[in-house]
């Protein structure tokens, strides 16, 4: 099950660079929760805050607190346990290339020294049937390469190679910008089931696919959370004249 | 534009096109020709001279026609087994540092520029330096040294190897693209183990090419053994003594008044490259099987 997300006094600098300011938000468990905003907002560094994947830029810094659930990332923990935690998928499906399928999806427990065979073709299965994937691939599992996939393919792939370590958080950063209508509708649909099981995180440029998917929107801006809400609020009747001008496209 | 002048225009492309392919294409053969050549060459020369006695023989004394070079295709094979046993990890364990662990700090900069230099060091001098080093004084918790020994050439052997492996692997792993490592950090996994099991592993078919470049490179040596493995006229496999080498061997048969020896001497040669390409094409055979193996 999902675990809610609690943002306080978030700050994150790339260098000199102030990426993210002041952030405070609550991101409800299992819901989808979409951030939107122009290019070069904060919104992926945001979520890469999420799972402390922000600091493996080696000029990269954070302070503030973030609590999944009960545990406060930034104080109790590692960060490759709140990896496992917090499953990840990129703008750019990156399966494992020298990997079949079935290796790809099992990496994330292999590379952690699970090695128990059966469970794992079980856990390899249920992933790729949460991803929607199965049916495609269920007969070359160990024989196709992860590359070999379309690059649609490709990218639910690594959502089941998310699913498979069990993660409470899913955060997807633009997981459909490099898809094509067909795979992103795909991928939504998947959303859209994947929510009652877990707390989701999307960044997404394309406001439609956040008013389709996600109960809750925010919209970031300079590095500043400027707005967040319902969907619905956001995207009909926002507080803020930035959020509207965004969403009705007088910029970015 | 009218239609005349389009026409003209696109004929010249098009010879422009086949002047460009044609140039490539020269540049291609001039490259190849003297692989051939020497090739060629080699087996005109050697051929005659191969039998059974060649690869079962050794060296007949002055005088005696016939014997062959069995004894140095062993030693051949054990000093390269040995330099590659030295070679390969000390030179993929400095690459992973150089491209993984060590990025960007003063002490990666050093090694880098260190392994350029030694790469750039003459063979000879990494002869004396070795016989310097371990032939000539007798190293107490060292065995094989303080006399010529197979070992000694080994070692300079797998040094010469260092470089090239080194910087190959660093290359390579540099080149596995941002977004598989960041994809295996995402999945709670270790950096090192990220390293070890998905960066390496995907960079290993170049990492392989690199070790079989400085290997082929390293097993037509000579001025590193003449120091230290010394040659050996007789059967040995014993890597605490002078042990006889493929390239020690044509070197003092062709440097020899006899005819009989010279003609041994080109045969030797052309063993020794058919050798070497036949151990570098096994590896990558048994490689490439192996990492579909892996991927099945």
């Amino acid at each position: 099950m999902g675990v809610g997300i609690e943002v306080l006094n978030l700050n994150a600098w790339y260098g000199t660079n102030h990426t993210l300011q002041d952030i405070n938000l609550n991101i409800p468990a299992n819901h989808a929760t979409a951030l939107i905003g122009p290019s070069g907002c904060g919104k992926s560094t945001f979520v890469r805050c999420l799972n402390r994947m922000h600091e493996t830029n080696p000029i990269a810094r954070v302070t503030g607190v973030v609590r999944i659930g009960e545990l406060d990332i930034y104080d109790d923990a590692k960060p490759v346990e709140i990896r496992r935690r917090v499953g990840m998928v990129f703008q750019r499906p990156n399966p494992f290339p020298t990997m079949s399928i079935y290796d790809n999806v099992a990496a994330g427990l292999k590379l952690n020294g699970y090695s128990n065979k059966r469970s794992l073709d079980e856990i390899v299965e249920r992933s790729l049937k949460n991803s929607a994937l199965w049916d495609e691939v269920k007969d070359d599992l160990k024989k196709k390469s992860g590359a070999s996939l379309s690059g649609g393919q490709q990218q639910r792939l690594c959502i089941a190679r998310a699913l498979a370590v069990d993660p409470e958080v899913l955060l997807m950063d633009e997981p459909a910008s490099a898809l094509d209508p067909v795979s992103t509708s795909k991928i939504e649909d998947l959303i859209f089931q994947l929510k009652s099981q877990y707390t989701i995180v999307i960044v997404t440029h394309n406001m439609q696919q956040a008013a389709r998917v996600a109960e809750k929107t925010g919209f970031f801006l300079n590095g500043r959370m400027v707005e967040f809400d319902s969907t619905h609020k956001i995207f009909t009747n926002p507080t803020d004249k930035r959020t509207e001008d965004y969403i009705t496209g007088r910029f970015g | 534009m009218s239609g005349d002048a389009f026409k003209l225009r696109s004929r010249m492309r098009g010879y422009t096109d086949h002047a460009v392919t044609a140039l490539s294409i020269l540049a291609t053969v001039l490259v190849v020709a003297p692989l051939v050549a020497i090739f060629a060459y080699l087996v005109f020369k050697g051929a005659s001279s191969l039998n059974l006695a060649f690869f079962t023989q050794i060296p007949k004394p002055v005088g005696e026609t016939g014997g062959g070079m069995a004894n140095a295709i062993l030693g051949s094979a054990l000093l390269l087994g040995v330099a590659s046993a030295i070679g390969i990890p000390i030179g993929i364990g400095g690459g992973i540092f150089l491209a993984e662990f060590g990025r960007g700090t003063r002490l990666a900069n050093a090694i880098r520029f260190t392994a350029d230099v030694l790469n750039g060091v003459p063979s000879i001098v990494m002869g004396v330096a070795v016989y310097a080093l371990i032939v000539q004084p007798k190293i107490s918790w060292l065995p094989f040294t303080g006399h010529f020994s197979g070992f000694s050439g080994g070692v300079a052997l797998g040094i010469m190897m260092i470089p090239t492996v080194c910087r190959t692997t660093e290359e390579m792993l540099l080149m596995v693209p941002h977004a598989v490592r960041e994809a295996a950090l995402g999945l709670g996994v270790p950096n090192w183990r990220s390293v070890l099991s998905i960066t390496v592993k995907t960079a290993s078919p170049g990492i392989i090419t690199g070790c079989m470049l400085a290997f082929a490179r390293v097993a037509g040596e000579t001025a590193p053994l003449i120091f230290t493995a010394l040659g050996n006229q007789f059967w040995s496999a014993n890597l605490n003594q002078p042990i006889a080498a493929l390239p020690l061997q044509i070197y003092v048969y062709a440097l020899s008044p006899y005819d009989d020896w010279h003609r041994l001497a080109w045969a030797g040669s052309l063993v020794l490259i058919v050798l070497i390409v036949l151990s570098v094409s096994l590896v990558r055979y048994v490689t490439s099987r192996g990492v579909l193996k892996g991927a099945s």
